[in-house]
């Protein structure tokens, strides 16, 4: 696997913009600005820009309640998903959305989802589209350890597994159903099993590793491409913040997110592999760095200045029409 | 006597029931939360706490938290009702109902009749629900319509913590399912609550205020915002009664026909969709039994058909509100 010099800059490019975007999202809820239910990302970056790089403009992606990081991989414009989190007319779904519906079904975004397991049969409708109109598009289904368990993951799986579609099924599994442990709540404790009995291959990685994710997702995407019918990814790593923002994490063991932070987190491992290697050198990783806490800058003021929406605005996009 | 909020006095009714019957276990989604986790056990007490401090009281024997898997811990509950328990189920927000529609609307809800009368389920599903956090389309709804429509559910919805802990040990203590929703910007909310069990029946309108010039009919949230309405009418020497059905199934009919006979005019207030929800129910059942009566065309404060929007400035166009209700009791009064 040989990953270029743009690649690996792209690639360090969308996890730190995920990264700053997401503790800058933390440090503003904070302060009472934003509003609703927010859902955050950090810490597991390396799963969408891993698997979302593989992808192209007629692929597809479904999310979870945790879907900024998706939606950056798939392309969406940060400027409105920024708008989106903060209610603005301007943001990518009229500010209709917010953080837990941000969608953008151009880029083939179809949206983050407040309902657990609310994704994978969408993405088999995806995958059956593109696989009967031949666009070549495969669909993948991020979804947590907690949609492991439900109906509409696991029926999904067996209708993927059926018709033969092209359907990435991706488990990040990040160790918390909320509050509840994925080791205790997954029965069998092994998902690649569990996916291996509906008849489709998959793997486990770590999800720390960004090259590791890249390797498994391309591999599996490609014979996904070939024909070879759904593929599954087990990716382990954890949250950086609660279940949602205002979460205690009381659940957690005091430390756990510090000693992750400091030894495993994905950003520093792809820093120190690629400078350690020659192929990227530490003065260009800063200056991206401080492009994109300038871009994010720019997003929140924007995002604060952006007009709300009109009050017509309220009984509009229900139909196409009526 | 003392002051409670909404989340303690719905604590306060299943610690008490708990102890009463030892039938009665708890199912959900971090119900105690921190279930297989290194952390503090009970680390929730459900998504808003009002389960939190159970535990340790009555121990995993009898606190289910369940994997996210509604189907099946709704269903569970279910199978375990008509086999002896009575379980309390939260299914955590009334959207997730979505997910496991077939196990309430299918099983629980017929089993009794389908059975020939043979089956008896003593289940509880608590569930949130409600606009007004910013939650927007998917934890936002009032789906209480739905259930009413089906035969066989009974369907709770309390308007202040007084009426959560009485409810609730009712609900809990009643033979048929019941779906019971909590309207989570009502948490907070503080009442006299007495610190002893009590029960208040189901199907039994409480009238809130009483006034000789209309009626108005509120559900769950929708009772306080009519009470200040109300309040503030009275300044306009408008005198209005006010009625929380309190259950939409059953629905204490003659308290409301008994009501809109002396007043002659009815507003019905309700956060759920315009279309086939409480307030048309209602509107038909008077239409159809008090027309006589009737000095003014019965009228209805609800949302738009529209979902829930998430931006705040829409939202709060969204949801009924004491200027709007206001408004539209005033109008009613002026109709001649």
């Amino acid at each position: 696997m040989q990953l270029s010099r743009d690649d690996l800059t792209n690639a360090y490019t969308k996890m730190r913009t995920i990264r700053v975007f997401e503790e800058r999202v933390h440090k503003e809820f904070a302060t009472g600005q934003i509003p609703g239910f927010v859902h955050l990302y950090a810490g597991e970056e390396a799963s969408a820009i891993g698997v979302c790089m593989q992808l192209n403009g007629v692929d597809y992606i479904t999310s979870t309640h945790r879907g900024h990081g998706h939606c950056i991989g798939k392309g969406c414009d940060v400027g409105g998903m920024m708008k989106e989190i903060y209610g603005r007319q301007d943001g990518l779904c009229k500010g209709k959305g917010g953080s837990m519906h941000i969608a953008d079904v151009s880029k083939g975004m179809l949206g983050a989802n407040g309902i657990v397991g609310g994704g994978p049969p969408l993405a088999c409708g995806a995958a059956l589209a593109a696989k009967q109109r031949k666009t070549g598009g495969v669909a993948v289904a991020f979804f947590g350890d907690g949609a492991f368990n439900q109906g509409t993951t696991l029926e999904a799986m067996n209708f993927a597994s059926v018709y033969q579609l092209p359907v990435f099924f991706v488990l990040e599994d990040n160790g918390y159903a909320e509050s509840t442990s994925s080791d205790w709540s997954i029965g069998g404790h092994n998902p690649v099993l569990r996916a291996r009995g509906f008849g489709i291959p998959g793997e486990r990685v770590d999800g720390h590793d960004f090259f590791a994710v890249y390797r498994a997702a391309k591999e599996a995407i490609d014979r996904i491409r070939e024909g070879g019918g759904p593929q599954f990814l087990h990716i382990e790593f954890t949250r950086y913040y609660g279940h949602f923002e205002g979460d205690a994490m009381t659940y957690r063991p005091p430390g756990e997110v510090t000693e992750e932070r400091n030894f495993l987190d994905c950003l520093s491992f792809f820093r120190a592999r690629v400078t350690s290697g020659g192929l990227l050198e530490n003065n260009a990783l800063d200056q991206i760095d401080r492009n994109i806490t300038q871009l994010i800058d720019k997003t929140v003021a924007d995002a604060k200045a952006a007009a709300p929406p009109q009050a017509s605005e309220l009984t509009t996009d229900v139909y196409q029409s009526y | 006597m003392s002051k409670k909020s909404f989340r303690q006095a719905l604590n306060e009714a299943m610690r008490q029931e708990m102890e009463r019957d030892p039938t009665v276990i708890m199912m959900g989604e971090d119900i105690a939360g921190g279930m297989g986790a290194k952390g503090e056990q009970d680390a929730w007490g459900d998504v808003l706490g009002a389960s939190k401090g159970l535990l340790p009281k009555f121990g995993r024997e009898r606190i289910y938290d369940t994997p996210i898997s509604e189907s099946a811990f709704i269903g569970a509950a279910a199978g375990a009702a008509i086999n002896g328990l009575r379980p309390v189920a939260q299914l955590m927000f009334v959207d997730f109902f979505g997910v496991c529609g077939d196990q309430i609307i299918n099983q629980m809800a017929k089993f009794r009749y389908m059975f020939g009368g043979k089956a008896t389920t003593p289940v509880v599903i608590r569930t949130l629900f409600g606009a007004g956090l910013r939650a927007a389309s998917q934890h936002s709804q009032c789906l209480y319509p739905v259930f009413t429509h089906i035969p066989g559910l009974k369907v709770v919805i309390p308007s202040s913590p007084y009426e959560a802990k009485g409810l609730m040990i009712q609900s809990i203590r009643d033979d048929d399912p019941v779906i019971f929703f909590e309207h989570k910007a009502m948490y907070a909310d503080t009442d006299e609550v007495p610190d002893e069990s009590y029960t208040i029946p189901l199907g039994k309108a409480n009238v809130s205020r009483r006034g000789t010039d209309v009626t108005i009919v509120a559900i769950g949230r929708m009772v306080k915002f009519s009470i200040q309405a109300a309040e503030a009418l009275a300044k306009e020497n408008i005198k209005c009664t006010v009625i929380d059905p309190r259950t939409t199934s059953p629905l204490d009919t003659a308290t409301i026909l008994e009501s809109v006979a002396q007043t002659g005019r009815l507003v019905i207030v309700d956060e759920a969709s315009p279309r086939c929800n409480v307030a048309t129910d209602i509107s038909a059942m008077v239409a159809q039994s008090a027309f006589k009566s009737l000095k003014a065309p019965i009228r209805m404060v609800t949302p738009p058909h529209t979902p829930v929007p998430f931006a705040g400035e829409l939202e709060d166009l969204y949801v009924p509100n004491p200027a709007r209700i206001q408004a539209v009791v005033s109008e009613v009064v002026r109709y001649h």
